[in-house]
């Protein structure tokens, strides 16, 4: 399958390619890992004049921490983020990091176009609004900061205006006793999730202290579940307030009928996986070491 | 855009199993289609061409990818490492000779991108575990073998490769 004809530009920095997409005009896409946008091309879903390959654009992939907070390039791919002693301190990320489809796609898509694309199915949307993570971007009308919880309005429309880039994302380091899982269900490897789910909880003794919970695949954008969180927060976590959680999980969720199963079957799904994110991070919050990761069906 | 209009082609530089090739191409063409019908390298097959079978996956700058949802310009100035590339002097790869040797194939198509997955894991990992090998292979997709014998195969040759073989 080929996508239909189109004209191909390099850019060499970050300013070339808001020039270029900008003075192309509305018929211009940034291209990326293409993980996204030349399946959608090839299935002839859409068109484009012209792609301008961000891809190469140097000093855009790199990640950094420090005691204050983490920073994640735009062109940083899913396996280099797996790969990075990011993905060792905070197993959050390794989790969703190793979850994203295979390791073919994780050698090419980036975290950037997994935020750009607008995708419901995509896990860092997730997983950023799980660590209250924000965004920042590059554009014709300058630099701009923003949360990434509502950065996804609607089914694929984000708050990008044209020529706008996302640059990279950052989050605060989480405080000490905090701990977070990410946890996907899916039908095999090369699948977007049929659902997945972030937690980061805090606690003090037994009882969460704070916690942030956000579905993914489960609505037409990220869900930021703070009804879930309310039944969880300054109460002790028994199996009783973790079923009040997951039902309230449910009940902010809108997830579609469609290939990956129907409605009834993906609220179960995300009653499980709310009750295992809290669980798994629960545990970790302890100091254990819990590897998750996608389970298929 | 009107596909009337002609659309200008991108010189590119791609060395592929260890030998550089230049050509233009028009930008839609992808890396698959450079390899089997620019190159005629067709050991590397089209399975699905949605980025799902792994049939397509070769190595770029020793990452496997899936080659049908990579464009030839973004391979530009790259090493591809194909299946062609895995046998020396006439000499079988170890993973050929395993494949072979412990029918890790039956039909044979999912073959070349299986052996390209398992070459990138056993370059990391020359003792990969069980859970290891079922994690690099998670993106290939067979219709025949049941995996068990793939596994096998890849077991057998990472030994090899050790020199525990
Ligand atoms: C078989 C398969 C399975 C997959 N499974 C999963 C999965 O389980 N979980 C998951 O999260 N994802 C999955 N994906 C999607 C994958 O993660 C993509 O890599 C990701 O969605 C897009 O990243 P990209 O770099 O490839 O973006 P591209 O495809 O290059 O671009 C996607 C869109 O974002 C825009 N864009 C890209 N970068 C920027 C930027 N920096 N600024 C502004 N706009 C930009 C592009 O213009 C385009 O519109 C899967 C993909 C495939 C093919
Ligand atoms: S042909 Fe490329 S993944 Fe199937
Ligand atoms: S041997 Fe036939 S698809 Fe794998």
């Amino acid at each position: 399958m080929y996508p239909a004809p189109f004209r191909y530009h390099r850019a060499a920095s970050i300013e070339a390619a808001i020039r270029q997409l900008s003075e192309l005009g509305e018929g211009a896409r940034a291209l990326a890992g293409g993980q996204s946008l030349l399946v959608w091309l090839k299935m002839r879903f859409g068109e484009v004049s012209d792609l301008v390959d961000i891809g190469r654009i140097p000093g855009l992939d790199a990640i950094t921490q420090d005691a204050a907070g983490v920073r994640i390039g735009a062109l940083a791919t899913h396996a280099r983020i797996a790969r990075s002693p990011l993905a060792k301190l905070l197993p959050i990320v390794g989790d969703c990091a190793n979850g994203i489809a295979d390791n073919q796609v994780r050698s090419r898509g980036t975290i950037g176009g997994s935020l750009a694309s607008g995708d419901p199915s995509c896990d860092w949307p997730v997983l950023l609004t799980t660590l209250d993570a924000n965004l920042h971007t590059q554009g014709p009308g300058g630099a701009r900061d923003l949360p990434v919880d509502g950065f996804v309005e609607d089914l694929y429309v984000t708050k990008l205006k044209p020529g706008e880039l996302i640059t990279g994302i950052s989050f605060a380091m989480p405080v000490k006793g905090s701990a977070g899982a990410y946890v996907g269900f899916k039908r095999c490897a090369p699948a977007y999730p049929t659902i997945s789910v972030g937690v980061q909880l805090s606690l003090k003794g037994e009882q969460c202290e704070d916690v942030r919970i956000a579905l993914g695949s489960a609505g037409l954008t990220t869900i930021h579940a703070r009804a879930a969180e309310a039944e969880l927060k300054g109460k002790t976590l028994t199996p009783a307030t973790l079923a009040r959680a997951a039902d309230a999980a449910v009940a902010a969720s809108d997830p579609v009928d469609d290939q990956r199963g129907p409605i009834a079957f993906k609220q179960s799904i995300i009653k499980v996986l709310v009750r295992r994110g809290i669980e798994t991070a629960k545990r970790r919050c302890h100091g254990e070491t819990v590897e998750v990761s996608h389970e298929y069906y | 855009m009107s596909t009337t209009e002609t659309i200008d082609l991108v010189p590119i530089e791609v060395t592929v199993n260890g030998q550089l090739y230049r050509r233009e191409v028009e930008p839609r063409l992808l890396l698959v289609q450079f390899l089997r019908e620019e190159l005629r390298l067709t050991g590397t097959h089209i399975g699905c061409d949605t980025t799902y079978c792994g049939a397509c996956t070769v190595q770029l700058n020793g990452a496997p990818i899936k080659s049908c949802t990579v464009l030839a310009v973004q391979a530009d100035g790259g090493e591809i490492l194909s299946v062609e590339g895995l046998a020396k002097d006439g000499e079988l790869h170890a993973l050929q000779k395993a494949f072979s040797e412990h029918h890790g194939l039956q039909c044979g198509y999912c073959t070349p991108g299986m052996m390209m997955s398992a070459h990138a894991l056993l370059a990391a990992n020359p003792d990969p575990s069980a859970k290891d090998i079922r994690k690099a292979i998670q993106g290939n997709l067979c219709r025949c073998t049941g995996y068990q014998n793939i596994f096998k195969a890849i077991e057998a040759a990472a030994a090899e490769l050790r020199g525990d073989g």
